[in-house]
């Protein structure tokens, strides 16, 4: 085995579905290869430390902070971002359309990592209290709601999925 | 769960205009596809990145780049003494000795805070601009360091501004009434020595950034940024970069967070122009979130001394007098304005005839303070809301009561105050008994029993505040009378096109508050279209000409500034509009009604042209239209400015603010007497900002404005140690409320048009701070029955509400009451 530092990475992942392929520098955060490499820039970066959530995305159906993760760790992974939220008809799908009713997001700069966070806890947990809400989202720091609309449109997404 | 509660709709408005319709702007950001600063690119642009200073003070010795510029990918560097040779200082607004501190876009031979920023270095990719930053080499002398505002005007303080003579930065004196009198006819004196109004900020979640390019043809900047007050980076940029403003083309999108912190950027702003110059090519910054915290738009922390509140025995309040000072860090980028912001709301929301506030402002090695929501007046109806609980305290009266007995009156509205601002409307009562009722304070002495056998102190708290909106900027010369500022403006455009679209521009910069949904209402009912039919362009571009010298998003003004340029230029399109169809239909303007899309005889349901017609009429088929509608160009654009005169200057006296909504915040706390931890555990916002137009996003702000209050009351605080090092310059020593940490918050609202303005709107979003006064006075009212110490700083966490638990005579000491 070599002992050479490896600078750089061909990495394949699969993104909404998508093969992409690229070589990526080791030490090159997930959440800048989705930004920066794949071009999906819903994911944010509102911190350099984990605590805000804004980069939250599923690798493997998942919640993860894109930003605590490189992207040669994603290797053979698949991932989804905000943008493969959406029904097929081009529509918003339950959660975004509650967010909206709700008026769950203001700048909208938290809300795509809200939002796979809360299709991570739908997924698990489809009728989730709200404080189950409340513990689902606590890694998702909102500066402009006080949380108050984001967990209703969450519980509201959860009653009308009918499950 | 929030619950609401709603009364009286007072204003008759249009078809959408009070609806909770959809926000345009939602599906672009629920679907990932919202354009921020970051996410913008250019070809073969260089990503910068700032070399910041680890000292709060000291000299700079020498700047070596070269080891940057070795390395492979390095596009260059820039230096503070480039900066000095290529910009003048930012101008000041400070009058002496404030107006001698010199300013650079970067660190100029010394450092005066740490996180300051020293040299810019930019590189092809954000890694290695910063992997560069770190092998460029300063050498710094440490100087001794001045961290606590008291201590700045001591004989032995360290000076940060040679050219200043001094750290003080300004200092006024204002007075009205007659303050002998007020204390001659007090029964009782109350005297508080020390209250101390902490240091914290908003923190949007997108850090500041921007995009800049130059073009070396036309010598033009474009700004693609998140800066929030264009015009104000706009009046700081050109004369220090020594052109015109036509020369720097402000764009921005959508922009995540603001809450007035991202009003002074400008200094990192003229870096990234004068890179885009030298190194030939687009330039790129996006700040790290612990530069942020270190070094941008902290909040204006402030003491007041020698507090002393002429009382009468039933608890009338005559006047008071205190001396203020505030803390303006090492720049004053936007400061000394808040010097005079807070005289907006002068006496509060009571009827004290008498006040005298000896202001001084200091600068200290800490970040340079800015605006940040509740900018300056929070800070000072902190004090009043104080004033109002600790007179109650020592005089055994209750606090509602007290504030009953002395808020200003709904039948005294329009009331001028003793410093000449006219409170346009509102009912204080009212809004306090709403509030009270939704957090159940009738049950509270019950609700205290309950909590004592748990071992838990329970308390009541009341926060009532204003948020004065829609500045009149002449009150910048309270602070130094050689300004030529005044009044206010905001503009709007609004045009039908040939295919009948509806498209409106702002001169605003959003951040989250809907101004495209709220703007979308106001023209489709003025117009007589759906709200679904009127585009408003998303964000902001000065190119766009729908700009003016106060174009931004700050304040507390869109629903004044913002919407009142909406319905002017709206009503100047549908003026146009009818007098076309009245030409094309034969028939009197007055004859024309426009609903639905269409412009109809009034006289003759069939004799209708849709909205797509007229369009194409003026744009694109307009051949033989007759001699009087040579001025009709569908395309209108309207400068609203407030009705506003030059106050007295000299007297410091006239209305500073439009309007001036009312906020009033009540809870419920209960405090674990082991450990001096506080848990909220039941919250009432109750809002009054006049009609609205949106009643969900007004309730959205209230919701924010709230956990930003509460957070700053409990867990933020930018706490620097005697070294000037900041201990909390991330999320994790930076406490933001996180959803478990929220109480639910119930809201309440009334409505009380304002008179002053053309929609009955006033401006809202910022609050005043309800809930660090409120959640102050709860701590106090729970402590009461374990030795009754008083709330005197606006932070509580949890180890000093332990401490006043285990002394609670060390808060009692600085209060005194004095019979007269």
């Amino acid at each position: 085995m070599s002992t050479e530092p490896v600078n750089e990475k061909l990495i394949a992942v699969q993104v909404n579905g998508e093969s992409q392929e690229a070589v990526v520098e080791s030490r090159r955060l997930l959440v800048h290869f989705i930004r920066d490499d794949c071009l999906l820039t819903g994911t944010h970066v509102g911190c350099d430390t984990g605590n805000c959530g804004a980069c939250t995305v599923l690798v493997d159906g998942k919640a993860v902070k894109s930003c605590m993760m490189l992207a040669i760790q994603a290797e053979g992974t698949a991932i989804e971002t905000v943008e493969s939220l959406g029904g097929s008809d081009g529509e918003l799908e339950a959660l975004q359309q509650a967010f909206s009713d709700k008026h769950a997001l203001q700048c909208g700069y938290c809300t795509p990592g809200m939002l796979m966070s809360a299709k991570h806890l739908l997924e698990r947990n489809p009728n989730p209290t709200e404080a189950e809400v409340r513990k689902a989202i606590q890694g998702n720091i909102c500066r402009c709601t006080g949380y108050v609309n984001i967990v209703d449109a969450i519980l509201e997404a959860a009653e009308g999925s009918g499950s | 769960m929030s619950t609401t509660a709603t009364e009286k709709v007072t204003l008759e408005r249009g078809r959408y205009q009070g609806e909770s319709v959809p926000r345009k702007e939602d599906r672009r950001l629920l679907e990932g596809q919202g354009s921020f600063v970051d996410d913008i690119r250019r070809h073969a642009m260089g990503y910068v990145h700032f070399v910041r200073s680890p000292y709060a003070h000291a000299s700079i010795l020498s700047i070596d780049v070269g080891p940057a510029l070795e390395l492979e990918g390095v596009f260059g560097t820039l230096t503070g003494g480039e900066v000095a040779i290529a910009t003048d200082p930012f101008f000041q607004i400070a009058s002496p000795p404030g107006a001698h501190v010199k300013d650079y876009a970067l660190a100029v031979g010394k450092v005066r805070y740490a996180g300051e920023p020293v040299v810019a270095v930019v590189a092809a990719t954000r890694e290695l601009a910063r992997d560069a930053a770190d092998v460029v080499e300063v050498d710094y002398e440490p100087l001794p360091v001045l961290v606590d505002a008291r201590a700045a005007r001591n004989d032995d303080a360290p000076v940060l501004h040679d050219d200043a003579g001094g750290n003080l930065s300004w200092e006024g004196v204002y007075e009205w009434g007659d303050l002998d009198q007020a204390f001659a006819e007090a029964d009782r004196v109350v005297k508080i020595d020390e209250l101390h109004f902490d240091r914290f900020n908003s923190t949007p979640l997108e850090c500041d950034g921007a995009l800049v390019e130059y073009d070396r043809g036309t010598e033009q900047w474009t700004i693609h940024s998140n800066n929030q007050f264009p015009g104000f980076a706009a009046i700081m940029m050109g004369p220090a970069m020594r052109v015109g403003l036509d020369r720097l083309r402000f764009v921005s999108q959508d922009i995540g967070g603001g809450f007035g912190n991202k009003i002074t950027s400008h200094p990192q702003l003229v870096a990234l122009c004068l890179l885009a110059r030298k190194l030939k090519r687009p330039v790129q910054w996006t700040e790290w979130r612990t530069d942020f915290h270190q070094s941008m738009s902290h909040g204006n922390e402030r003491w007041f001394h020698d507090v002393e509140v002429a009382v009468k025995a039933d608890g009338t309040l005559l006047g008071f007098r205190c001396k203020a000072l505030d803390d303006a860090g090492a720049f004053l980028r936007y400061e000394p304005l808040g010097g005079v912001i807070w005289a907006q709301v002068t006496p509060g929301l009571y009827r004290w005839q008498h006040v005298k506030v000896e202001f001084t402002q200091v600068m200290t090695n800490k970040a340079p303070v800015s605006p940040n929501r509740g900018y300056s007046r929070m800070q000072h109806l902190w004090l009043t809301e104080r004033i109002i609980d600790i007179v109650a305290s020592q005089l055994e009266l209750d606090p509602v009561e007290i504030r009953k007995l002395n808020y200003i009156k709904t039948d005294e509205m329009p009331y001028t105050t003793p410093n000449g601002c006219v409170y346009d409307s509102g009912d204080y009562g009212r809004c306090l008994d709403i509030a009270l009722e939704l957090v159940g304070a009738d049950t509270v002495d019950a609700r205290r029993r309950d909590a004592e056998a748990r071992g838990k102190l329970l308390g009541l708290g009341i926060g009532s505040t204003l948020d004065s909106g829609t500045n009149n900027f002449a009150q910048s010369r309270f602070i130094n009378p050689e300004l030529q500022f005044s009044g206010n403006n905001e503009v709007a455009t609004v045009k039908l096109d040939i295919f009948g679209e509806v498209v409106v521009t702002l001169g605003t910069t959003p951040q989250g508050q809907g101004h495209e949904t709220t703007a979308a209402q106001v023209v489709a009912d003025t117009i007589g279209c759906t709200h679904e039919m009127v585009t408003v362009r998303a964000g902001h571009d000065s190119y766009w000409n729908s700009h003016a010298g106060f174009s931004g998003t700050y304040a507390s003004q869109f629903a004044v500034t913002g919407l009142s340029a909406v319905k002017g230029a709206a009503d100047q399109l549908a003026d146009q509009m009818r007098r076309l169809a009245a030409v094309v239909l034969g028939t009197t303007p007055d004859g024309i009604v426009l609903a639905g899309g269409m412009a109809t005889r009034a006289d003759n349901p069939d004799a209708a042209l849709p909205f797509m017609a007229l369009g194409a009429i003026i744009n694109a088929n307009n051949a033989g239209l007759p001699p009087e509608t040579e001025d009709i160009t569908l395309n209108a654009r309207y400068v609203y400015r407030p009705p506003f005169d030059v106050p007295d200057i000299e007297k410091k006296y006239g209305n500073l603010t439009l309007t001036y909504s009312t906020q009033i915040h009540a809870c419920v706390v209960e405090i674990d007497r082991e450990t001096g931890e506080v848990e909220i555990v039941d919250y009432a916002a109750v809002d009054d900002c006049g009609t609205r137009i949106h009643p969900q996003i007004v309730e959205g702000q209230v919701h924010g404005a709230t956990a930003h209050a509460i957070g700053a009351a409990l867990w933020e605080t930018f706490h620097y140690d005697d070294d000037g090092q900041l201990l909390t310059a991330n999320f994790y020593d930076y406490h933001v409320p996180h959803a478990l940490d929220m109480p639910p918050i119930k809201t309440g609202s009334i409505e009380s048009p304002s008179p002053f303005t053309p929609l009955g709107t006033k401006g809202m979003g910022e609050g005043g701070g309800g809930g660090i006064h409120c959640v102050c006075s709860a701590i106090q009212d729970a402590l009461a029955g374990a030795g009754g110490a008083v709330v005197t700083d606006s932070h509580n966490p949890a180890e000093r509400v332990w401490k006043m638990l285990q002394d609670p005579e060390a808060s009692r000491a600085v209060v005194h009451v004095a019979s007269t």
